[in-house]
């Protein structure tokens, strides 16, 4: 990240900044974290800075809190060159990226109301195939039905 | 988590058919070739019961009368013994009982379950829940592998061969299960696909898409008479009223699609014409005295097929049987 990015905002003590996600995507990625509804911690959110990278991005700085590497995995689908910062006594202790796997499990349910998986009392995991990494394309393991990506943060369980 | 996790009851020992992706051409083949010698088993010329001792679950969340009467006749002619859940109304499922908990009893119960059921994605859902075998027979809007089997038989029984052939789907393709299965199917043959639908009911987004990734050549059209003259098989299907979350959005296209024997004066000598069943106007009764209707013909290859089909995942090796 910039130093003029960074300087944003104020630097946080501890937690997590996530860097280089697409413009006006910052939103979407608090869903998909679980983080829109949280009251307890505390959220610095940059939004439509310049980026050699991307043009315009968003970043966001999560104080108090360490994403795990299966948290941060869950943004690959929306911003799959963010990168990531684990910070820890205002410095930089790690540094990570997101990948995309094959699969997501049990974080959001197929968007089509007909699917087996829609009957919130089956127990299976809910099953989000990547059937094409680029273009992203992701379909239900169930129902075969491709997802809206960008509604994805509609359906988070 | 991402990545992959296990689901169910972990490795199986058999596998499921719950989408032609289950099959590779090789085994279709075999099973169409497997299926064709047990024509005289079906027949009931021939008395083989390589399945007794066998059970199998019949479990129709949905309506039906060809695909369960043909599972039990193909089973029962081996020799096996069927279970059949019987009417829904009857069961646990009206007390509120899962999909997964109605399986966890098939587990125990049969050594090979076949399901139907109204939402799309069940019966992969009950393939991971299970670990017996299981085949689908139609879930919601999604698949219908069993009934593709059948129809490719009877496409190859009619001419010969598989390859290479122009085949139309028409009607609610995009509904219909059967030219879900059946499109992808007959890509891998090689077969040149048109498919004849209003554009309401076109075939979904990611049946086409494969389609294309595949290379196969498709024309969309909702021109059904003007297409006739090349084609080598016609495959027409019902609108299926109990799809559509509208009534007013049905009433607009039933009836837009009716084949009659007039159509037929320019039509290839061997050309076929084929239709899941049951039918409701979409094909005029002077159509089945013409030398082109195989429906009925069709209807009976599905017995042999799912003969073939329940030896292959039930592991039963017929080869060594029927030679």
């Amino acid at each position: 990240m910039s130093e003029q990015a960074m300087r944003r905002v104020t630097a946080i003590q501890n937690g997590t900044v996530i860097d280089h996600i697409p413009a006006g995507s910052s939103l979407s990625v608090l869903g998909m974290l679980g983080l829109l509804d949280s009251k307890s911690t505390p959220i610095s959110l940059v939004m439509n800075a310049p980026s050699k990278k991307l043009g315009r991005k968003d970043v966001l700085k999560v104080e108090d809190r360490e994403l795990t590497q299966e948290e941060l995995d869950r943004l690959a689908i929306i911003a799959s060159k963010a990168s990531v910062a684990i910070i820890r006594d205002f410095r930089v202790a790690e540094k990570r990226s997101v990948e995309l796997g094959t699969e997501l499990v049990n974080v959001v349910r197929c968007s089509y109301s007909n699917c087996i998986t829609n009957n919130p009392r089956e127990p299976l995991p809910n099953r989000i195939l990547v059937h094409k990494a680029d273009p992203l394309e992701l379909r239900c393991a169930y129902c075969g039905k491709i997802q809206d990506i960008n509604g994805l943060v509609n359906h988070l369980i | 988590m991402v990545g992959f996790i296990p689901v169910g009851k972990g490795e199986r020992a058999m596998a499921s058919l719950i989408t032609m992706d289950d099959l590779t051409n090789e085994e279709i083949i075999s099973i169409l070739d497997t299926a064709e010698k047990m024509l005289p088993i079906a027949r009931g010329e021939v008395h083989l019961p390589i399945l007794a001792g066998k059970v199998l679950a019949n479990l129709f969340f949905e309506p039906s009368t060809r695909t369960r009467m043909s599972f039990e006749a193909a089973m029962k002619r081996l020799g096996g013994s069927v279970l059949n859940l019987g009417d829904v109304s009857t069961t646990s499922v009206v007390k509120g009982e899962t999909l997964f908990d109605t399986m966890q009893m098939m587990d125990g119960y049969a050594d090979i379950a076949i399901i139907r059921h109204p939402r799309q994605g069940a019966a992969k859902y009950s393939s991971d829940a299970v670990d017996i075998p299981v085949i689908n027979a139609g879930d919601g809007a999604g698949h219908h592998p069993t009934q593709t089997l059948l129809d490719l038989f009877t496409i190859r029984a009619c001419h010969g061969t598989l390859e290479g052939l122009k085949v139309a789907l028409v009607g609610d393709l995009r509904y219909g299960r059967t030219v879900h299965s059946l499109s992808g199917a007959l890509a891998r043959f090689g077969c040149s696909l048109t498919f004849i639908s209003p554009s309401s009911l076109s075939m979904p987004q990611e049946i086409v898409q494969d389609l294309r990734d595949s290379g196969v050549s498709i024309v969309e059209t909702d021109d059904l008479v003007g297409s006739i003259d090349n084609l080598d098989v016609i495959y027409m299907t019902r609108i299926q009223k109990e799809r559509f979350p509208d009534e007013e959005e049905y009433r607009k296209v039933a009836g837009v699609f009716c084949l009659t024997g007039k159509d037929l004066a320019n039509a290839k000598k061997d050309m076929i014409i084929m239709h899941p069943l049951p039918r409701v106007n979409e094909i005029a009764p002077d159509v089945d005295s013409t030398p082109h209707a195989k429906y009925f013909e069709q209807a009976f290859y599905g017995v042999v097929a799912r003969m073939a089909l329940l030896c292959r995942l039930l592991e039963v090796d017929v080869q060594e049987v029927i030679g």
